[in-house]
């Protein structure tokens, strides 16, 4: 079994770049086992195709706009998540949406795929997360800890 | 009575890149290029350790991080003064070399072929002519009838389940689609073809650059990749051949499939070499440093006016002065204010946000208006390739040549060189240029491996930074053209930095003058055979592989696409 964790985000504009201080959360606290792959997607799409390409499961997070409370988390699995390939005007729109309509293409869809995706607070230029998404960055890492726990991989903290 | 067209990717938060135009009599007749996003990026350098700068612009942009890492170590060292072991300049050039050529790849096949290619069309196609058809184009492997057969049963059982997939959204059965059922077919296999080519690409960044998507080896001084021939976890003998096998796979498509579509392409749509020059002043940096210093470069790059090769003036080393003192930013059409009137130069830039609306003869850009010596140029592969013709730089010579050789014997009539001054033109100086890059990054592969024979290994030399002020900045042909960071360092500290990056060059928008950008300029006469679909106009703005206010990447939750508004 293979297990990719993405990170994506912008970390120059504050909440943007949460699913990437989430992942380097993780690494931070928790020791994980080799069948797992963390990624630091940044801001890129395509770049991350091979590394994600015939994975068994797939976890993102992700700033996600859902017109919700900033700091909500949402759970989108499956057929929730937008695959499909927007009309572009600049290539960095090439998101996660277009690299799984690829990776779908191709058959090289990874089985089981989660998003986490985290709305956001602000998105000012500044190196860190606003105070309130910072408050549920734990919460977020937890998430993605009890879902790897769900596929029987062995998650410990790392000691103090 | 004229009709204006508002084109805005509402995607994102306040979207990218729009653009507006007023068609009248069917054809475009005024032209705004804005970008709808502040990028003060620049902000969060000031005070901060200028060793640390290109690890933060590299998150600037999703698609160019390797390109501001390595502009940004440039413009310390040049502050600096630092020359840099030859080793790290061949790993750098690999790792850039691959980079465009991964981008040039994508850019085509994924992000603009669309506007060419009608995908539903193929649905319609003889597998066996489109096989036939490939064959006498090429003797690319893969271009046989079992390909040709598969692809066409993909594509039906994907449009049979209900989904385009990639293929949403595209403007199927336009007018200005000109394809046979065949040749869609024979672009849509490539297109799949495509994206096993673009991993090779991303396999020489990630070996040599320890991850994908941000390099971990870059440092002000050289790389931090150790090179032993002897041990693991190093640059050894081994991964060195594992990326020739990579480069070399490059190479066959790029000479047997890219170059040769694009051809086709530009010979089925030769009325494209009519529309979209613009902007003639062309400017462009060289790149592949092979010395110590920044003095011997692989690629030519300097500056046309007037699309006259003739007048070619050639930058020529790193810290050239020529480059340093022509350039300029302006403000008058941009939401940012200066203390003081007039254009600065990228050393005393000054990013003060100052938002208005949206003012079709005042302020209407967070894109600065830059120029050279007063005057608005066009940067990109197309720049690059014409200044290397100018040069007599032969890779390039070649290249040119056999694309539009290929095109005109598929025409029927001769495409003169001029033709590349157009929208068609700027895709084929991309995939010319990818045929450079492969040459490129293969003659530094063979330096490296040279120079490590001669027992040299070293790759870093350690930077110390002086008490006072020093300044410097640093340039990179980058995939969609000159790339420069000024910085301003004082005693260690980065106290201003400004990144002029390519897209500002072409997408900016009025000067201070009041002249239009060369976005703007190559819409002009563009046709406009429906102004509720305006194809036309993403054809020319996507041949310049647009790219900006890059750094925002949220899932949205809405399935809206591009907001096409005519009024």
């Amino acid at each position: 079994m293979r297990v990719v964790i993405l990170g994506v985000g912008n970390i120059l504009l504050t909440d943007e770049g949460v699913g990437v201080y989430a992942v380097n959360e993780l690494l931070a606290r928790y020791d994980l086992p080799e069948e797992v792959e963390v990624i630091d997607g940044g801001t890129s799409g395509m770049d991350c195709l091979d590394q994600v390409s015939g994975a068994d499961h797939l976890l993102i997070a992700d700033a996600m706009r859902a017109k919700k409370d900033p700091g909500t988390i949402t759970r989108l699995s499956g057929d929730q998540i937008p695959a499909f390939f927007k009309t572009k005007i600049s290539p960095h729109q090439v998101g996660i949406s277009d690299m799984l309509a690829a990776l779908n293409f191709h058959g090289l869809m990874p089985a089981n795929i989660v998003l986490f995706g985290i709305e956001p607070q602000s998105f000012a230029t500044a190196m860190e997360l606003s105070p309130g998404i910072a408050a549920i960055l734990p919460q977020v890492v937890d998430m993605i800890v009890a879902e790897l726990k769900t596929l029987g991989l062995s998650v410990r903290p790392k000691a103090a | 009575m004229s009709k204006r067209i508002t084109i805005d990717p509402i995607t994102r938060i306040e979207g990218h890149l729009r653009v507006d135009v007023e068609v009248d009599g069917g054809k475009v007749t005024k032209a705004w290029s804005s970008g709808q996003m502040w990028r003060g990026v620049e902000l969060i350098l000031l005070g901060r350790d200028p060793r640390d700068a290109w690890a933060i612009t590299q998150r600037i942009c999703g698609v160019c991080t390797t390109v501001h890492a390595i502009t940004s170590v440039r413009a310390v060292e040049n502050a600096l003064n630092l020359e840099i072991p030859v080793n790290a300049q061949f790993i750098r050039n690999m790792i850039i070399s691959a980079h465009a050529i991964h981008d040039h790849i994508v850019h085509f096949y994924h992000l603009s072929a669309l506007d060419w290619v009608d995908v539903v069309s193929a649905l319609k196609a003889d597998p066996i002519k489109t096989a036939q058809l490939a064959e006498s184009l090429s003797d690319w492997p893969l271009n046989n009838k079992h390909v040709m057969t598969q692809t066409l049963e993909k594509l039906k059982s994907f449009v049979g389940s209900g989904q385009l997939g990639p293929f949403t959204n595209g403007y199927w059965g336009h007018p200005a689609m000109k394809l046979s059922p065949e040749v869609n077919l024979l672009a849509v296999a490539h297109y799949l073809q495509a994206l096993d080519a673009q991993r090779h690409a991303n396999k020489i960044v990630t070996l040599l650059g320890s991850k994908s998507p941000h390099i971990q080896n870059v440092a002000v001084g050289g790389v931090s990749n150790p090179i032993a021939t002897d041990s693991q976890s190093v640059l050894t003998i081994e991964r060195l051949l594992k990326l020739k096998e990579h480069m070399d796979a490059l190479g066959e498509f790029i000479r047997k499939v890219y170059l040769v579509d694009i051809a086709a392409i530009g010979a089925f749509y030769a009325d494209w070499t009519k529309y979209g020059a613009g902007v003639m002043n062309y400017l462009s940096a060289p790149d592949f440093p092979m010395d110590s210093k920044g003095t011997q470069f692989l690629t030519p790059g300097g500056y046309i006016p007037g699309g006259d090769i003739g007048k070619y003036k050639p930058i020529t080393a790193f810290g050239d002065a020529f480059l340093r003192d022509g350039v300029e930013e302006s403000v008058k059409h941009a939401w940012y204010s200066y203390s003081k009137p007039g254009p600065l130069h990228p050393y005393k830039g000054e990013t003060t946000p100052n938002y208005t609306d949206f003012q079709d003869d005042g302020k209407y850009s967070w894109l600065k208006a830059p120029t050279f010596y007063g005057e608005r140029a066009q940067v990109g592969p197309l720049a690059n390739v014409l200044c290397g013709i100018a040069a007599g730089h032969q890779p390039t010579i070649t290249y040119a040549t056999k694309v539009l050789d290929t095109a005109s014997s598929l025409l029927g009539s001769k495409i003169p060189l001029a033709a590349l001054h157009s929208t068609i033109g700027r895709h084929a100086a991309r995939a010319v240029r990818a045929g450079v890059m492969q040459e490129v990054m293969t003659q530094n592969w063979q330096a490296l491996i040279d120079n490590i024979a001669k027992g040299d290994t070293t790759s870093f030399n350690k930077p110390t930074f002086p008490k006072g002020e020093i300044m410097g900045y640093g340039f990179h042909e980058a995939p969609r053209g000159l790339l420069s960071h000024w910085t301003v360092i004082r005693d260690g500290k980065i106290a201003n930095y400004q990144c002029v990056v390519p897209s500002t060059w072409n997408a900016g928008p009025r000067d201070e003058n009041d002249k239009i950008g060369p976005y703007e300029a190559s819409l002009m006469d563009n046709p406009i055979a429906d102004a509720e679909q305006p194809l036309e106009v993403l054809r020319t703005i996507h041949s310049f592989d647009p790219c900006l206010a890059c750094a925002v990447h949220v899932v949205e939750d809405n399935k809206e696409v591009v907001q096409v508004k005519a009024l």
